[in-house]
């Protein structure tokens, strides 16, 4: 780090030109909410770091095809200020506004937050439960991969070298949809979460749950899509025998870590309380919708 | 390390700067400007000491490079006062004992100040969140949000 360079890319071209052009450790800069903690704390020593924030297509948020289009460096607090996307998609948005402060949110990003790959991180289970794309540029060009393949480990990703989330691109919504995201951690504001739960559910007019996605967040290596949980949801008027039989797949499918901020035992248990509790809020929402 | 020349504004006043890419805002503003009305208490973005706003948007200076703040328009604790003459959050601090070691002060104040551009009548639970990124560890909160509360009424009316 002693040699650091810091360049600005005006393009994307010009960012993949500058990572290509360097044989060192490069950190694409967003936020910097992680970059910057993790260079104060000597967990990383980059040689290069490109900042991606000037990039146009990386800080625009937009409606697309019926469904919308945000960039993967959009700080959160400009989505949380764009009120017909956080009327869109609520519980992306209960995952945005738990990240950190003021302070944090004003710089951290949903890409940032994806791409730093911790299980814990709160924007990640929402935007999955939502089948959320990340387009992704790189030497090779384009490609859309869904945000659940994206993060695959503690400060892992599928990404190959020089390449990019530009931005997420997220469905249009039926009729009766809705989101929430809850998390559990000690202390209400800036902390880590010890279990994260995001639904995402439809419903048809006579009220059945036609689609459902449950991703969970902290009780495994990454954010976790459980298929057996939505099933239990899908076809029934997800009443409590349908939740039970969630909570109990959200359940089997945990695989926590042990240690002082929350026991496995305790994980798995609140794992389900949550995910009840949040299966009603998008419940609600979605009925409301 | 080469370094890197910088021309911003700060406080209204435009500014040049060399700094090491390696350097944050925080120490641009302290080591090379000696602006040290901006404090440090984590250097992680925990704490809220070295809040600043950077075109307008509540940060943490610890978590902004030096070389990402070109042609930018920042506001330190520094231009809060207009000459003699307090800001009327920083009476209110002072009227509430709403400080003890002063440490987090230039930060709460800057916090404060943008909370109340966004929101002239806080309620207190708005107030407690929008300062939770704020850490205090004299005063135990409750003197600055009254301080905050009165400063925005104060404000409201006049
Ligand atoms: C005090 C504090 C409290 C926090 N609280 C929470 C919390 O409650 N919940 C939570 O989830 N997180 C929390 N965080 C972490 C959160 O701020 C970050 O994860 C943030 O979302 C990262 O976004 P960023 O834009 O700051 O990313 P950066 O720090 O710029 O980048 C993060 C990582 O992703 C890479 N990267 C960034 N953007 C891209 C991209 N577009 N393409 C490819 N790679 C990219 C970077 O190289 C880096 O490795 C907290 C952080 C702090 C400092
Ligand atoms: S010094 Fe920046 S948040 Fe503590
Ligand atoms: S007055 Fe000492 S930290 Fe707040």
């Amino acid at each position: 780090m002693d040699n650091l360079r810091y360049e600005a890319a005006d393009t994307l071209a010009h960012a993949a030109q500058l990572i290509a052009a360097e044989s060192g450790d490069v950190r694409v800069l967003a936020g910097g909410t992680d970059v910057l903690v993790q260079m104060h704390s000597d967990m990383i020593e980059p040689d290069l770091i490109v900042d991606i924030k000037n990039i146009p297509e990386v800080r625009t948020i937009q409606q697309e095809d019926g469904g919308w289009r945000f960039g993967a460096a959009v700080p959160g607090l400009e989505l949380m200020d764009h009120a017909d996307f956080c009327a869109a998609w609520p519980g992306v948005m209960d995952g945005v506004k738990l990240i950190g402060s003021v302070q944090i949110r004003g710089r951290a990003s949903v890409g940032g937050n994806l791409c730093n790959a911790s299980p814990a991180a709160d924007s990640v289970p929402p935007m999955i439960a939502a089948s959320a794309m990340a387009t992704v540029f790189g030497p090779n060009g384009s490609r859309e991969v869904p945000v659940q393949d994206i993060a695959v480990g503690p400060g892992k990703t599928s990404l190959e070298k020089g390449e990019i989330v530009v931005s997420f691109s997220l469905p249009p919504r039926p009729a009766h949809s809705g989101d929430a995201y809850l998390r559990f951690t000690p202390r209400t504001e800036m902390d880590i979460a010890v279990v994260g739960v995001a639904v995402n559910l439809t419903l048809d007019d006579a009220g059945i749950c036609t689609a459902a996605r449950v991703v969970l967040g902290a009780v495994a290596a990454r954010a976790l899509l459980v298929q057996e949980a939505a099933d239990a949801l899908i076809g029934t008027s997800v009443d409590d025998a349908a939740i039970e039989n969630m909570i109990q797949e959200v359940r089997a499918a945990c695989r926590p870590i042990d240690d002082k901020r929350g026991t496995i035992e305790f994980r798995t248990k609140v794992a389900g309380v949550l995910a009840e509790r949040a299966t009603k809020i998008a419940l609600e929402r979605a009925r409301g919708a | 390390m080469k370094k890197v020349h910088i021309s911003t504004t700060i406080n209204g006043d435009e500014v040049d700067f060399l700094c090491e890419p390696t350097q944050t805002l925080l120490d641009v503003l302290r080591d090379e400007l000696h602006m040290t009305g901006t404090k440090e208490g984590c250097g992680t973005g925990d704490c809220g000491a070295c809040s600043v706003t950077l075109d307008g948007t509540l940060v943490c200076s610890c978590l902004v490079l030096g070389a990402e703040v070109g042609d930018k328009s920042i506001e330190t604790i520094e231009g809060m006062a207009q000459g003699e003459e307090l800001h009327p959050l920083q009476q209110k601090f002072i009227d509430h004992v709403a400080l003890q070691c002063g440490i987090c002060t230039p930060g709460l104040l800057v916090a404060s100040k943008k909370l109340l551009e966004r929101n002239p009548d806080p309620s207190e639970e708005e107030i407690r969140y929008w300062l939770a990124g704020n850490l205090c560890r004299c005063t135990g909160y409750q003197k600055i949000v009254e301080a905050v509360a009165d400063a925005a009424q104060e404000m409201r009316s006049a």
